[in-house]
């Protein structure tokens, strides 16, 4: 196999990383929408919450996406 | 089509000056890149930007009142991480804060006769750089702080001593792996961003030359236009992304300065 097309197979396989990140994200903000549903007084409080969990669970799938560069680039 | 999106992170000398030869570092090349000149042009902004805000109105103007807005979300963010000794780091918390939502900005705009301003942000070494910042002051404060008692930090309370064993070290490399993690988040997003919005500005042209050839490929100017609408979407996605990565790099700092200055009532 050439190099340029094992290069393009790993960058998409590192790519599954990102199911793991993606769930996370749907996870997180269910639970935020439903705790605002119950409570939505109580949910302005909680956002700072919200976008610092969103970020570092987005994170980890960057990571994956800085794996699958690595490979496609350099 | 050969497209290249890694290349608009290329670094090029602006200004040249010659290598200077420093005892035990060897030949340093401290000429003005593209990187360092928008981060000084960064730094000027962040500068100027607090001089023209800080007025005394009582009814704040606009440029006062955005001042007045993004200092009253670092103070609500160390004051509620930290507690009521929040108010001392305010000052570095804030100057990462802005410093680095002024480069993460600087990657969105093009100023007419200039070209695109470089994203120093996206250079994993600017960002490795501010980490290793934030894990230096913190290691500092916290030696300052409890003097060797900051080891404890490592051994959570209330933990029978068998599982000492696994647990100290396992708290001890994710405590080293902080500034690994802070600078890889703000690098992959910037440089994530940056890349995905070449991709499809390469397909608006892709396509639109592919549709050219007539016939059934006309459908390719759908596909161009589909193209041009996600690079706008993406584009204000890019803008969140910005100042929500300056925002979770400061508020991160924050958590890590509260669990060295609150060692005791973890």
């Amino acid at each position: 196999m050439e190099v340029q097309a094992a290069k393009y197979i790993g960058a998409g396989l590192a790519m599954l990383g990102m199911i793991g990140a993606g769930i996370g994200l749907g996870i997180l903000f269910g639970n935020y929408l439903s705790g605002a549903m119950r409570n939505p007084s109580a949910a302005a409080g909680e956002r700072p919450m919200l976008f610092l969990g969103m970020a570092l669970t987005e994170a980890l799938g960057i990571f994956a996406l800085v794996i699958a560069f690595m490979i496609l680039f350099v | 089509m050969a497209i290249d999106p890694m290349h608009q992170f290329a670094i090029h000398e602006v200004v040249h000056i010659d290598p200077v030869n420093v005892p035990g570092l060897g030949l340093v090349n401290l000429s003005i890149t593209n990187s360092v000149l928008w981060m000084g042009i960064a730094a000027l902004v962040v500068c100027g930007f607090l001089l023209a805000s800080a007025r005394g109105a009582v009814v704040p103007g606009r440029l006062q009142s955005l001042g007045e807005s993004l200092y009253g979300l670092v103070d609500n963010l160390t004051s509620s991480m930290i507690g009521h000794e929040g108010r001392k780091f305010l000052p570095f918390v804030f100057t990462l804060f802005s410093f680095i939502l002024v480069m993460n900005l600087f990657g969105l705009i093009a100023i007419p006769g200039v070209g695109a301003p470089f994203t120093a942000t996206s250079q994993l070494a600017v960002t490795l750089t501010l980490a290793l910042v934030t894990f230096i002051t913190v290691i500092v404060i916290g030696f300052i702080r409890n003097g060797f008692g900051f080891f404890k930090l490592f051994v959570p309370s209330g933990v029978p001593w068998p599982l000492l064993f696994l647990l100290v070290p396992i708290e001890f490399i994710s405590f080293m792996v902080r500034p690994v993690t802070l600078s890889l988040r703000l690098f992959g997003n910037m440089l994530g961003g940056h890349v995905v919005l070449k991709i499809f500005a390469s397909f608006v042209i892709g396509l639109g030359a592919f549709a050219l050839t007539g016939g059934l490929a006309s459908l390719g100017f759908v596909g161009s236009a589909l193209s041009l609408g996600t690079v706008v979407a993406l584009t204000a996605l890019e803008f969140i992304v910005a100042f929500l990565q300056a925002f979770v790099f400061a508020a991160l700092a924050c958590v890590y300065i509260n669990d060295v200055v609150n060692l005791h009532a973890h």
